[in-house]
């Protein structure tokens, strides 16, 4: 032992510390011990050419880790005792938080199982250790959230069977399906899926300004959890590019592979965030910026930058990215429109928006609201007011890929609605456009397995032929989760807690 | 004096979610570890087969010959869900670092007979590597585990493995004064020297082990039974004789998460035993397989360390096993 | 064109002296403030001095201390003990 060590910096004492814990086997065949980082055609020559994004050791990791959890859980426990839920703008908020609990909640936890596959599976340690640290994280997210959530849950319907909703709810299987699609992939696709196609470039659409709306719209507990959890998501990020790289600096011919997936997975997270255009444009009481300026600014101003800085490699931005680009002020406005025909079969509420926010829609959206959408709600709620709400009685037909209904349209004719066929084994399926549509080409005998919800109802295997049925076998509560917010039970309690708050402050 | 506690009339509607409250029998306040747990994993209704095993969904029970109506009948004893587990590691570290740092500032090491620590050197350093393999086992138990309540146990599991083969390696880096050579002599000995090939095989072979439960005895049970107390109990015992109090200091994690760890896998087994007589033979039979060939595989070690007391110090660790394990119902 | 590198903070105590850093050592920085958040652009390259921070907070600052505020960010990252630097171009 020495009198005078030699000081280490960050890099030489990580790769100290980490570097060298593997070994190459030799009582079994390394190819027995890692069998699947091989078969998706990957090469990797040289796995020691991983550089490691943010070089956290374990002692590090905790150290923070565990402050960030006092903090947390110290705003989630002054929440839950000031009764925070009372300082939200308007209870119709709260719906939002419900689509992130039962829809997000589980691909946080879907993610944390997913990296612990890759995280035994690749064969190199830095990106193992890289993908266990993420495991543990996304575990975090998913279970911060349930806590965060628990207390709404306590006011509030439609949380109160998250889980049990995730595996059977219609629309719920949109983002099941994605993570499920990303997880039963080999271990490099489910890296380029999940850490770099939706964490680097499309999860800071849900993340960063649905939360800063959070905060907008007073919901402490949100933000925090939000912000808390992307604070461990700057790193999966880099996690994400440092991936990509390396993948394409290995070998040349890994180029179209990850090209590949880089147009499968942008898509694919693309038609999943729809649901969050919705929520950013129609669920936020008080709005921080529009789907169509966040899109601008975190797809079009960084995926730019983004995929400028990998043309190097040979990769060109995803397929299909200009067709977002074109849907940006229609996306919302379309998928609102789904889900208020199918309200009556839906875990929350929607409604029809007030005058204010009709006329912030029209600002944020000059080219399409008022031509195509405005004149549609106004109808809506006309009816609605006359006692005919329209919710849709017949079930939608489902894109065999994304799983949304098909109520998207024509990306050069915002009238028209798109439909795209492929007949697979004399089969024919049906796909809400030409990205979903060439992902199932790619692999059809994959996504001819989808459990589709709506085919899964007319098979009779969801509790039975009648909505009532359905309903009963997703553990919904009819005529309390599901319907418009005017006239809910969520809607009566808050007029009446509002009003006690005013009378007591009088 | 009266307390008058104004209400503003913001009554709770339900006190839990329903899946908790399903298993509580009442909708009563759930414990964030139940709510962080129960049910947690998706049961039903997947999309795609895995490509890389199309035999089985993406969570399946079938991955292991062991049978649970309810695997959320293991509740872990710890009430480690994520926060719960980072804070108390965080805590454990924190001393541990004392630790180092009160070693390294009086240059402790120095004061060890250098015989002893040349033995330390061999016997704990190349650990680093079976630490590593612990983690791994650990991290597939996550990956094709069932049940969150089992799933997060063993990913806290795998990180504080990677944390210990760290701390190991950082006390090679104590010794070699951080110019790593320690850890590549280690390295060199796990991978040639024929005293650590018995070790090296066996972790080896658990590495190809399918069934997840298997590799949690096999692991969590067998080879750590042996292992960890014998290194950080027993040779640290005799290292008092050579001046070697500091690098117990430098090991007092592991023997803290050592005790920490078996509470959980205890209660788990105990939980799994008592579910069936095929589950308790099954239990039975993977530790008499793995245990045998981990007395084997580290009897070389021990003898390194211990000399004509090997023998006796691996009985009593086999003993002390037999008799954690007879207090959970398993004879083996 | 020079494409912006991104860098984005809670809106914390703890955050401020390193928005205050990236803004004295970043001459080509801006900072949009939104709810609860600040994100910062700057064109192709932005560096985080550890010694400037220290000099905000009178203490040591380890950079990984960093995790604690930080929310989003969009650049390669290159990170030493005594700085970070998010850049595009390698």
């Amino acid at each position: 032992m020495s009198e005078n060590p030699k000081k280490l910096n960050l890099k030489q004492r990580y790769k100290l510390l980490t570097r060298g814990l593997d070994w190459e086997t030799t009582y079994q065949p390394m190819d027995k011990v890692f069998p699947f980082d091989t078969f998706e055609g990957i090469k990797i020559h040289d796995w020691d050419g991983w550089e490691d994004p943010f070089r956290l050791t374990m002692d590090a990791y905790w150290k923070y880790q565990a402050e960030k959890e006092r903090k947390l859980y110290a705003v989630i426990d002054s929440f839950a005792q000031n009764n925070g839920h009372m300082g939200i703008t308007d209870a119709r908020y709260v719906n939002a938080i419900k689509i992130l609990l039962t829809g997000v909640t589980s691909l946080e936890y879907a993610a944390h199982r997913g990296f612990s596959h890759v995280g035994r599976h690749l064969r190199g340690v830095g990106p193992r250790v890289a993908c266990q640290m993420q495991a543990i994280d996304e575990l975090r997210h998913a279970q911060t959230q349930i806590h965060t959530l628990s207390h709404y849950n306590r006011y509030f319907d439609g949380f109160h069977d998250w889980r049990h909703m995730y595996d059977r709810v219609w629309y719920l299987s949109v983002p099941k399906s994605f993570f499920d699609d990303a997880m039963t992939a080999g271990p490099f696709e489910f890296v380029t899926a999940i850490s770099f196609s939706f964490e680097y470039v499309l999860t800071n659409l849900l993340f960063v300004p649905f939360m800063s709306g959070a905060a907008y719209n007073g919901d402490m507990a949100t933000v925090t959890f939000g912000f808390s959890a992307q604070s461990d998501e700057a790193r999966h990020m880099t996690l994400g590019l440092e991936v990509i790289k390396f993948m394409l600096e290995q070998d040349e011919a890994n180029v179209p592979i990850v090209q590949r997936w880089i147009d499968k997975w942008f898509w694919r997270g693309y038609r999943l965030l729809s649901l969050v255009a919705m929520m950013m444009d129609y669920m936020l009481p008080k709005r921080v910026m529009s789907w169509a300026e966040a899109w601008e600014m975190y797809y079009e101003d960084a995926g730019a930058a983004l995929f400028e800085d990998l043309e190097r490699y040979g990769l060109r931005p995803p397929k299909y990215a200009d067709i977002a680009t074109k849907e940006k002020n229609r996306l919302s406005h379309e998928v609102w429109s789904i889900f208020y025909n199918y309200t009556h079969a839906a875990a929350f509420h929607t409604w029809s928006p007030e005058d204010n926010e009709l006329d912030w829609l029209s600002e944020k959206y000059p080219d399409t609201f008022d031509k195509m959408y405005r004149p549609r709600f106004d109808y809506w709620r006309e009816q609605a007011a006359a006692g005919n709400r329209f919710y849709n009685q017949a079930l939608p037909q489902l894109c065999t890929t994304c799983q949304i209904p098909m109520g998207f349209t024509e990306p050069d004719d915002p009238t028209k609605i798109c439909f795209r066929e492929s007949v697979f084994k004399h089969e024919r399926y049906h796909f809400c456009s030409d990205g979903c549509k060439d992902i199932f080409d790619w692999e059809p005998e994959k996504y001819v397995q989808s459990w589709l919800p709506v085919h899964e109802i007319f098979k009779g295997n969801c509790g039975g032929t009648d909505l009532k049925d359905v309903l009963k076998w997703y553990h919904l509560n009819d005529g309390v989760d599901n319907m418009d917010y005017e006239g809910s039970p969520d809607q009566r309690l808050w007029a009446e807690w509002t009003a006690n708050r005013s009378k007591a402050a009088e | 004096m009266t307390l008058d506690i104004k209400t503003s009339g913001v009554e709770p509607r339900r006190q839990t979610f329903a899946n908790v409250a399903r298993r509580l029998g009442a909708d009563k306040p759930g414990s964030r570890y139940d709510e962080a747990t129960l049910d947690v994993q998706p049961t039903e209704n997947f999309h795609y087969r895995p490509l890389w095993d199309p035999k089985h969904e993406l969570f399946d029970r079938s991955r292991t010959k062991i049978g649970m109506a309810d695997w959320y009948a293991f509740r872990d004893p710890r009430q480690f869900y994520y926060g719960t587990y980072t804070i108390a590691r965080a805590r454990m570290m924190e001393a541990q670092e004392k630790n180092f740092k009160f070693v390294a500032k009086r240059n402790l090491l120095s004061s060890v007979d250098p015989a002893w620590l040349d033995k330390v050197r061999a016997y704990l350093i190349p650990l680093r590597h079976y630490e590593w393999g612990a983690n791994m086992n650990n991290c597939l138990m996550t990956d094709y585990g069932y049940g969150t309540a089992i799933t997060q146990a063993t990913m806290f599991a795998a990180t504080d493995r990677l944390g210990i083969a760290q701390m190991i390696s950082r006390v090679g880096l104590m010794m070699d004064g951080n110019s790593g050579d320690s850890l590549g002599t280690a390295k060199e000995e796990w991978l040639h020297d024929s005293m650590w090939q018995g070790l090296r095989h066996m972790v080896e072979d658990s590495f190809v082990v399918d069934d997840w439960f298997e590799v949690l005895v096999a692991q969590n049970v067998a080879m750590d039974s042996i292992i960890h107390p014998l290194v950080f109990q027993t040779f640290d015992a005799i290292g008092i004789n050579y001046g070697g109090a500091p690098v117990s200091l430098l090991n007092e994690f592991a023997v803290d998460w050592y005790a920490d760890s078996r509470r959980w896998v205890d209660a788990l087994l105990k939980v799994v035993a008592a579910e069936s007589d095929s589950n308790r033979d099954q239990i039975s039979e993977w530790i008499r397989t793995w245990q045998g060939r981990a007395q084997d595989a580290f009897k070389p070690i021990s003898e390194h360390v211990l000399g004509d007391g090997a023998a006796q110090a691996m009985d009593v660790r086999i003993l002390e096993l037999h008799a954690r394990l007879a207090k959970i119902g398993i004879e083996f | 064109m020079t494409r912006n590198v991104t860098i984005t903070f809670q809106n914390t105590e703890e955050a401020r002296p390193i928005i205050e850093a990236i803004e004295a050592d970043n001459q080509n920085a801006t900072a949009v403030v939104m709810p609860a958040m600040v994100k910062i652009d700057c064109p192709g390259r932005l560096i985080i001095n550890r010694v400037t921070v220290e000099e905000k907070i009178g203490r040591d600052w380890d950079l990984q201390e960093l995790h604690l505020s930080l929310i989003s960010l969009a650049g390669n990252v290159d990170e030493d003990d005594d700085r970070i630097i998010i850049a595009w171009g390698s």
